[in-house]
């Protein structure tokens, strides 16, 4: 894979919900380069989950093809699109990021677990994932605190963290600081930014605020990607 | 990891879990106990009598026989005549011959009628002999020998005078020939402990002046005097015989059993024990079914339990597939949880059961003469712990596809 190959790439994508003949998402061509930061902006139900769920493989297709990193995930066996999904992406959602009753630190070594290649990215996964919390801006005792215990906006750090352990190419993040206040917004995607420019992963957030578009290298509407949407079809 | 993340996931709904797990173990301990009763009461029963080779009395079940002799439980219909007595006794093929004469009571306990040979020759667990802790075994007509429960219920020291009763639970009593404790038995775990033993001189002794179940108005007759009398029965309510040789003593017992004089009856203890199983085996078998029923209710509960956990855990689930866990992840990671519960469960429901022994084990032998051992927990016993968390296991693989489901539904898109 050259530098210039896309880090993702959709082609005549279609999609249907099983047992809901009213939805559909429908994506002709969506590809990003790698290291590109990249916005998606829809409004809520324009679809933007369904296709993260796409790119995530949790779902496959009905046609077409989605490559992460040169992969079709839909060719993988569910086990393998599984083990694919650790190994490749880092995922950071809205909010209830972390599993409550466990240590931030077993959150964030979590995907690890799941992903033997990515672990072996890590000399040492517990001293990555302090150094990764220090870098975000949590203090040692965050990081020794049940994820439970924390505010929203360090459990997004820990999010952050544990979607960047182990450098996956690509970190996906669904409205990451739509839980946050503005202050903290601006801080956490600073943070963001700067730790996935050191992995040089590639980042696609998704949002439905507009504003935050100044940040990112490339910013693509929904409807642009997904025009054939039909809503009530 | 995983280990840790299914107990922590635990830890955080300790309240419910924590139920979950007191139910299973109070499943366990019932179950465990009834069994410890069950296997206790057997061993007791068994070990009650040991080298009695046949127990004669008037003809009646052998159950019953073996009952009241033995067990001092229930009465017997009839008794056998002294003249009968004397006729097997006479027999070549008897080694040894105790009569017994039961009847009379003191407060709780029953009153037995027997010659020095009974304290030779009745053997409990595995061929013991009866000890005298205290005192010795009577030499006068008005001695009495204690069992051991008999001292320590009603407080008794050796030289304390005993009134005895006629008639079991009755009001009327023998009190004016008084009896005196010469000796106090070693506890025995067997009906000897709730015994008070006489001579059968001194059962007759007390009868002298009783007719038809009363005392004859106005009639006493002074202790010496009757300390002077021959004082034969006209009959004794059953006696154990010892064999000369084992071969011997199916024709001895046929014999008996066709004795022309007198409808007679002569079981093998061991035997009739085989046939009190048997009939005790149908309580028992339901005894065990309904302790096993209340496990498998618990683990129902359980089950209930992680069910509705489910739903509110969707999101938990939904996190562990976006990192990349396979369904199958999720439905060990239930499984592990089931059976880590149905574990702790099974280990605090063992402590209650030795918890509960040790309180009870007293009242138990006090109320029931049944002595439950608190020993090591058998491999039998171990194998019941095994299976309960087996079961937990398997009855959580119901909620666990229900997940697994769940989360290929759901994928990473829960928000709530």
């Amino acid at each position: 894979m050259g530098s210039d190959d896309p880090i993702l790439a959709l082609k005549d994508v279609r999609y249907r919900w099983a047992g809901r003949a009213s939805f559909a998402l429908a994506i002709a061509d969506f590809s990003i380069l790698p290291a590109q930061r990249v916005l998606l902006l829809g409004e809520s139900g324009s679809g933007k989950s369904t296709l993260l769920s796409l790119i995530c493989g949790t779902i496959t297709p009905l046609s077409g093809s989605v490559a992460v990193a040169g992969t079709d995930i839909a060719a993988l066996s569910p086990a393998k699109r599984d083990r694919f999904r650790a190994e490749e992406i880092g995922l950071i959602f809205q909010q209830f990021n972390l599993l409550p009753y466990a240590s931030v630190l077993d959150n964030i070594l979590l995907p690890l677990r799941f992903a033997p290649l990515r672990r072996a990215r890590v000399a040492s996964p517990q001293q990555a994932a302090r150094s990764l919390c220090s870098d975000l801006g949590l203090s040692e005792d965050a990081v020794s605190a049940q994820a439970g215990t924390l505010s929203v906006g360090q459990q997004q750090r820990v999010a952050a963290a544990r979607a960047l352990i182990g450098a996956p190419p690509l970190i996906i993040a669904d409205e990451p600081t739509s839980a946050l206040d503005a202050a903290t917004q601006a801080t956490f995607l600073e943070l963001l930014f700067a730790q996935t420019r050191s992995c040089d992963s590639t980042l696609l957030m998704v949002s439905h605020d507009a504003r935050l578009g100044v940040h990112f290298d490339r910013v693509v509407e929904m409807s642009q990607i997904a025009p054939a949407m039909q809503v009530g079809a | 990891m995983i280990l840790r993340l299914a107990f922590g996931s635990l830890l955080a709904r300790a309240l419910t879990v924590g139920m979950t797990i007191l139910a299973i173990a109070l499943s366990v301990a019932l179950f465990l106990g009834v069994e410890k009763v069950r296997t206790g009461a057997k061993a007791s029963f068994a070990d009650t009598i040991s080298g009695t080779d046949l127990i004669v009395g008037a003809r009646s079940g052998s159950v019953q026989l073996l009952l009241y002799s033995v067990f001092r439980i229930g009465n017997a219909t009839n008794n056998m005549t002294w003249e009968s007595y004397l006729d097997i006794a006479a027999r070549p093929e008897v080694e040894w011959i105790v009569p017994i004469s039961l009847g009379d009571s003191h407060r709780q306990f029953r009153v037995m009628g027997t010659t020095q040979a009974f304290f030779e020759r009745y053997k409990f667990r595995a061929g013991q002999s009866l000890r005298v802790a205290q005192g010795a075994v009577m030499e006068d007509l008005f001695d009495a020998v204690i069992g051991a429960d008999v001292a320590a219920t009603l407080n008794y020291s050796v030289g304390d005078p005993i009134v005895v009763a006629h008639g079991l639970a009755s009001f009327v009593e023998h009190e004016d020939q008084p009896f005196r404790v010469s000796g106090i038995l070693e506890k025995t775990g067997t009906p000897v402990d709730r015994t008070v033993i006489v001579s059968l001189r001194a059962i007759e002794a007390i009868h002298v002046d009783w007719q038809s179940g009363a005392q004859i108005p106005g009639r006493s007759t002074p202790a010496d005097a009757l300390r002077e009398m021959t004082l034969e029965p006209a009959a004794v309510t059953a006696a154990l015989v010892g064999v000369q040789g084992r071969l011997q003593v199916f024709g001895l017992q046929r014999a008996i059993n066709e004795y022309p004089s007198e409808p007679l009856l002569a079981i093998l203890p061991g035997v009739a024990l085989q046939e009190l199983w048997q009939i005790v085996g149908i309580a028992e078998t339901a005894l065990i079914a309904v302790s096993g029923m209340v496990v498998v209710t618990a683990l129902i509960g359980m089950m209930a339990t992680i069910f509705s956990s489910l739903n509110e855990r969707r999101r938990e689930m939904a996190i562990l597939r976006a990192m990349g866990a396979r369904p199958r992840v999720i439905v060990s990671l239930l499984v592990l949880e089931a059976a880590m519960m149905a574990a702790l469960g099974a280990i605090l429901g063992l402590g209650l059961l030795y918890a509960g022994l040790v309180v009870a084990q007293p009242m138990v032998d006090a109320a029931f003469g049944l002595w439950l051992p608190i020993e090591r927990p058998a491999l039998r016993e171990l194998w019941v712990l095994a299976a309960v968390v087996a079961a937990g296991a398997i009855v959580s693989l119901l909620p666990a596809i229900r997940a697994y489901r769940m989360s290929l539904a759901d994928g990473m898109m829960v928000r709530n």
